[in-house]
């Protein structure tokens, strides 16, 4: 960030001559200057009234629909719906079945927490590492850029029967023949597993940068008094990342809640795959329950609200604030 | 920061320093261990889906996963991938879409800053709040109710579909805009003001050529974010000849669905343009990414 202000405070003066020349070349004689005081009043509206019009009706219409929508028995097709009252709601935190995936969202709650150990590991083994850092960096980081359909797809051959994992797991000497997406246990924490080989390197990334953005001084005088590698991550790096770390935690949680793509494309959400999204979708647009749907993504919608809002009164943040 | 010198000293006559050295190796050698097994495990699912990619159908089924192909300039599964998965039409359709939705982005998100950042009318904070409350409310959970609206417009199956959800909702690229208008000092807006410059020219000559670094960030940011996005086109576009990159090689492996050779080459020819990308725009993928998170 700091680099490319640095760019832009460089260009601002090549550019002002230039400028400078266009804007006297467009300059009308004659004053308007009611009409002037008007359009000066207009001006700002004008600038955001395209982003504006694409806010609501992309993200509050939809947001107050489904509000709506979550109160009735809509199919989404037919023109006429009933008013149910709280029906839908009941159902969600009432049948069994319905209920069941949120309990597939703590496997990738325990994933994230590996996830962000083992970043937090290697983001902190790098910054006292020089040689490959970058090389490492990017290895770590590719997983993250990479199409989640192929991902999938990759995924699905490394499980497979006779596929990588099988294969690399007999070079030990252990022949299983373990069918990985098998059975539900064994197919959530293969599922899990996937998603902690692909964001592991965004978070080291963010650490690393977090890490190394503490000025080396501070170190030295550590290790000038003789302070382990232990201790110089307790007293220096950990108070650090703090800010990193707890936005880390926070997207973890809402993004263990919000899985779709890796087991909707491996396993289609069978042998009790199935999460909170999948489900959601499924109902919307399989079984036209467009009523229920809604209800159960205002559920999601209010829980990771609830979770942003917890995180922003625990780590006040000044980042976070737009102004 | 003053605890740790203190907390060193206290500690430290109390250790043996031959066993500390013994144990200091063996944490050093554990350390270039995990430097090692880390980069393995990246690695090794994505190498043995190319090693696969270059077999025969034989091979595939006779040999190990790990066994290594037989003839490396096999591309033959390269060529049904791209004729029978349609992958022409996919990456025309995702470079039409990338083209408008980053376009508008692009132009959205610096007015959008622009109009915040240098004007002060009421509202101000309400327009600001909006865009805030916005960034909490996660794309996926909505969509049962955009979908409604996406149809209600008549925009169901276009290509118009995915730009327009792509553009309106992006409130991370105003944020990234926002960081860099507030960087360029206002008194240049002044002086050309003084010279007779409105707004828009303002915004066109002097505040517009100052973000090219934001522009950037953004480009890059979105377009990966846009080329490897399979909720939206898979949702919006069902027809065939309208699937994108994601959706294209999503149902490639429909009707390919034992011949992993096949499925393994759809893979890597989708990974093979991220790979470049990632190649040659490494530290501003690194910065953009970083700062799209942290916002």
């Amino acid at each position: 960030m700091t680099e490319t202000t640095e760019v832009a405070s460089v260009k601002t003066h090549r550019a002002t001559p230039s400028l400078r020349r266009t804007a006297r070349s467009g300059r009308s004689p004659g004053g308007h200057r009611t009409r002037g005081r008007l359009l000066r009043r207009a001006t700002p509206w004008l600038f955001l009234l395209a982003p504006l019009v694409l806010l609501v009706t992309f993200t509050y219409v939809p947001v107050g629909n489904m509000i709506y929508y979550s109160f009735t028995d809509w199919d989404g097709i037919s023109p006429d719906r009933n008013f149910t009252g709280a029906d839908n709601y009941v159902q969600i935190f009432t049948r069994p079945e319905l209920f069941r995936v949120f309990f597939v969202s703590f496997y990738y709650l325990a994933a994230s927490v590996a996830q962000i150990a083992i970043a937090l590991y290697f983001a902190t083994v790098l910054s006292f590492n020089l040689r490959y850092r970058n090389l490492f960096k990017g290895l770590l980081f590719f997983p993250y850029l990479i199409n989640g359909v192929a991902i999938g797809f990759v995924f699905l051959y490394f499980f497979q029967d006779g596929g990588t994992l099988d294969s690399v797991l007999s070079w030990f000497g252990s022949d299983t023949d373990h069918a990985w997406l098998g059975d539900p246990t064994s197919a959530n924490t293969s599922l899990a597993g996937v998603s902690v080989w692909r964001f592991t390197g965004l978070n080291f990334v963010l650490f690393l940068g977090a890490i190394q953005s503490i000025p080396g001084e501070l170190y030295e005088a550590a290790q000038l008094d003789g302070a382990t590698r232990w201790q110089q991550f307790r007293h220096i790096i950990a108070p650090g990342i703090k800010p990193v770390l707890s936005l880390s935690i926070i997207l973890a949680i809402s993004g263990s809640l919000a899985v779709f793509e890796i087991p909707y494309i491996m396993t289609g959400g069978a042998t009790g795959t199935s999460t909170f999204v999948i489900q959601t979708v499924k109902l919307a647009f399989q079984f036209n329950k467009t009523g229920l749907a809604s209800a159960a993504a205002v559920v999601l919608l209010l829980i990771i609200l609830l979770i942003t809002w917890i995180q922003r009164r625990l780590v006040p943040d000044e980042k976070v604030d737009l102004v | 920061m003053t605890t740790a010198p203190q907390t060193a000293s206290r500690t430290r006559p109390g250790s043996d320093p031959r066993r500390a050295r013994w144990r200091g190796r063996l944490g050093q050698t554990l350390v270039y261990l995990s430097l090692v097994v880390a980069p393995l495990v990246v690695l090794l699912p994505l190498a043995v889906v190319f090693l696969t990619s270059l077999k025969t159908s034989e091979e595939v089924t006779d040999r190990g996963a790990l066994s290594l192909p037989r003839d490396w300039l096999n591309f033959s599964n390269y060529a049904t991938a791209f004729s029978d998965g349609h992958m022409l039409t996919a990456f025309g359709n995702t470079a039409f879409i990338l083209l408008f939705s980053i376009t508008g982005t692009v132009i959205i998100g610096s007015m959008t800053a622009y109009a915040i950042d240098r004007f002060h009318f009421r509202a101000r904070k309400l327009v600001m709040g909006l865009f805030l409350v916005a960034t909490l409310v996660p794309g996926v959970t909505t969509q049962v109710a955009t979908f409604q609206v996406v149809n209600s417009f008549g925009l169901f199956d276009t290509r118009w579909a995915p730009i327009l959800l792509y553009m309106g909702t992006d409130i991370v690229s105003i944020y990234i805009f926002l960081q860099f208008v507030r960087g360029i000092p206002v008194s240049l807006d002044e002086a050309a003001r003084l010279d007779g410059a409105n707004s828009f020219t303002i915004y066109r000559k002097i505040i517009f050529p100052l973000l090219r670094p934001a522009v950037a960030t953004v480009v890059i940011i979105k377009g990966i974010t846009t080329y490897n996005d399979f909720y939206i086109p898979f949702l919006y576009m069902p027809s065939q000849e309208l699937g994108t990159i994601s959706t294209a090689l999503f149902r490639f492996k429909g009707p390919f669905g034992a011949h992993w050779e096949n499925i393994s080459a759809g893979a890597v020819l989708v990974i093979l343009p991220t790979l470049i990308a990632f190649l040659f725009l490494q530290r501003y993928i690194y910065n953009g990414f970083a700062s799209g998170a942290t916002k």
